[in-house]
């Protein structure tokens, strides 16, 4: 059947699929959990020190009365949120004060207590090379049409809406902007929600309860897993992207049915994003159609990073897969990355959006988009469909699918571990050892390139790693800056791992064997 | 020239050091603490190396020759 499967993957997919995730070379493992064993070690120290009134406690404690309670900051978050969090701080919640476009103002700030507490000196430092924000088409301006377009609308209809869409909040802006994000995806109807996490975690419960399958990946954004655990629904989960341990979870789904009852399940949703934003992986979307379609499952597509940045015309990843909206049961996305602006949207059948507009969460209790926010989706959409008469959005989409080639290739060139697909615009380089965490961040920012670094909880403690967001706003000699101060970074901290032993992907599926087989 | 970027070097392998056993974020007193302890325990292994690895070699070598060569000489020399 191995045969069987590449003939079917040719066919399901009209272009190469080339993601690679390079394995974690042992040494660096070895000595990362060193580091983290000397930091735990001075961690307990530390917490010794407190406990004993040598040192002064600034973090949270209970008070006195509650010291014979269960305790509340034992568990190992806490343990790691005072010893090792603290000690990296100063690399999160940089205050910026200008527009995050391409080039981004920051408020210069020190610490004279390790972290604890931050003071401002005053200064402003200006024109950071911004790698950080979700900015993929760059229409986070001060400046141009969509700016002008929702000053007009601020000065005609004010910011507050001051109601939910079921009573006084339906604004005619709001059914424009749901009429033009229904034709840009291509679907009967859509609704606009004013927040993109609150989309995932209210509508959910609505589409599913009690009785039916949530088959969900694992790297699911945490909005997804709130709204999959509020529904009520039994929980599955399949090992990230990997089709064999999708096909496996529908079979015996299909044939075990419900846990004790052995009904069938009453529905089953598949759970994807179109780009995982830690792991910067495209799903492999015409599969999981194939599996939807063979085992009569639904599916929930949360566009959030792909939206405006894949495809030739940037509809996401449908497009740029070459398949048909109609196969996509729920599309769901988010207006914050591509669109310069806040909120979400689903996108679907007629009949799906008219239940969703009664029966959704966000609906009834939550206040909808304010005027100005919806005048910068719809000018936005506008542009990137070419409805505003210029060509500047399909300039832009192209300029990102440029930017994202080129700035992919150099740094594998340059040998830094980069996961994820060839087409994301999101990079994740691996850093792995928690001092490179806070080195990489503080180096990158004193040679005025802001950077975002993520390590645990939100990657595995060992693969702690930096993020870029390339965006269309990136012009190639700031791409050409950036990547000559990652390059002297990445010798300064040594952070060239890559043996150059990708496994590289072809148009077959992922299986357990693949690693074996094209190792040199 | 050479003196300099060999100092070089040496301060950038220091810097290694640092990142992985990550004393580049500790506090001072922790840094001072962490090396004293890494430095004692260097100067012991390298003392017990000093006085206790002669002598273990000469004693594998005389066991060596003894079960290879089994020969007489040695009590003969110590008799001269």
């Amino acid at each position: 059947t191995r045969d069987g499967d590449e003939m079917v993957c040719n066919r399901l997919y009209k272009r190469p699929f080339n993601e690679a995730f390079e394995e974690t070379p042992m040494l660096v493992a070895v000595l990362t959990y060193v580091g983290y064993g000397v930091l735990t070690l001075f961690g307990y120290l530390r917490d010794f020190m407190r406990q004993w009134k040598i040192e002064k406690c600034q973090n949270a404690t209970e008070r006195e009365e509650q010291k014979d309670f269960v305790p509340l900051y034992q568990d190992f978050e806490n343990f790691y949120n005072r010893n090792l969090y603290m000690r990296i701080r100063d690399s999160w919640n940089r205050p910026i004060c200008s527009v995050p476009g391409a080039k981004v103002d920051m408020m210069e700030r020190v610490s004279h207590d390790y972290n604890w507490t931050f003071t401002y000196t005053g200064r402003v430092i200006k024109d950071i090379i911004n790698m950080g924000s979700y900015n993929y088409l760059g229409f986070a301006q001060k400046a141009g049409t969509c700016q002008e377009a929702a000053a007009k609308v601020l000065s005609q209809y004010g910011a507050g809406v001051c109601s939910t869409r079921q009573e006084m909040g339906n604004l005619d802006k709001h059914e424009e902007l749901e009429k033009l994000v229904a034709r840009f995806l291509g679907v009967e109807s859509a609704m606009a929600y004013g927040m993109g996490f609150a989309t995932n975690s209210m509508n959910i419960p609505a589409l599913v309860g009690k009785g039916c399958l949530i088959l969900s990946d694992e790297l699911n954004h945490a909005s997804l897993v709130l709204g999959a655990r509020l529904s009520g629904a039994t929980i599955r989960i399949f090992k990230h992207n990997n089709m064999q341990s999708l096909e496996k979870l529908l079979k015996d789904a299909i044939v075990h049915g419900q846990p004790r009852t052995r009904r069938p399940w009453k529905k089953i949703l598949i759970l994807v994003e179109g780009i995982y934003s830690m792991e910067g992986s495209i799903v492999r979307l015409p599969e999981v159609i194939a599996l939807k379609k063979k085992y009569k499952s639904y599916l929930y597509l949360d566009e959030a990073h792909s939206i405006g940045a894949l495809g030739p015309t940037g509809r996401g990843v449908v497009e740029y897969f070459g398949l048909s909206p109609e196969d996509v049961d729920v599309m769901m996305g988010t207006f914050t990355k591509s669109f310069g602006a806040a909120g979400g949207y689903i996108g679907g059948k007629k009949e799906l959006i008219d239940y969703l507009r009664t029966y959704s969460h966000s609906a009834v209790y939550a206040t909808s988009l304010s005027p100005p926010v919806v005048e910068q989706i719809i000018t936005s959409m506008k542009c990137i469909m070419g409805e505003d008469g210029t060509n500047v959005g399909k300039a832009r989409v192209q300029q990102l699918a440029e930017n994202t080639r080129y700035f992919r290739r150099r740094l594998k060139e340059m040998g830094f571990i980069i996961y994820g697909n060839e087409d994301s615009p999101v990079v994740p380089l691996m850093l792995y050892m928690p001092a490179k965490i806070g080195a990489f961040g503080r180096e990158m920012l004193k040679r005025n390139i802001g950077v975002v670094v993520v390590g645990f909880p939100a990657t595995p403690i060992i693969e702690s790693r930096a993020r870029f967001c390339l965006s269309a706003a990136h012009t190639k000699e700031m791409l050409d800056t950036a990547l000559k101060e990652i390059n002297e970074v990445g010798d300064l901290l040594q952070l060239k791992y890559s043996r150059h032993r990708l496994v590289p992907l072809l148009d077959r599926p992922f299986d357990e064997t693949t690693y074996e087989e094209t190792e040199d | 020239m050479d003196i300099k970027s060999m100092k070089y070097y040496l301060y950038w392998l220091y810097c290694q050091f640092e990142l992985i056993t990550c004393s580049y974020l500790m506090e001072p007193w922790e840094k001072l603490l962490f090396y004293s302890f890494n430095i004692t325990m260097l100067v012991m292994v390298l003392y017990i190396a000093y006085i206790f690895v002669p002598v273990h070699i000469t004693m594998a070598f005389q066991f060596f020759l003894h079960l290879f060569g089994n020969q007489h000489e040695n009590t003969v020399s110590i008799v001269k």
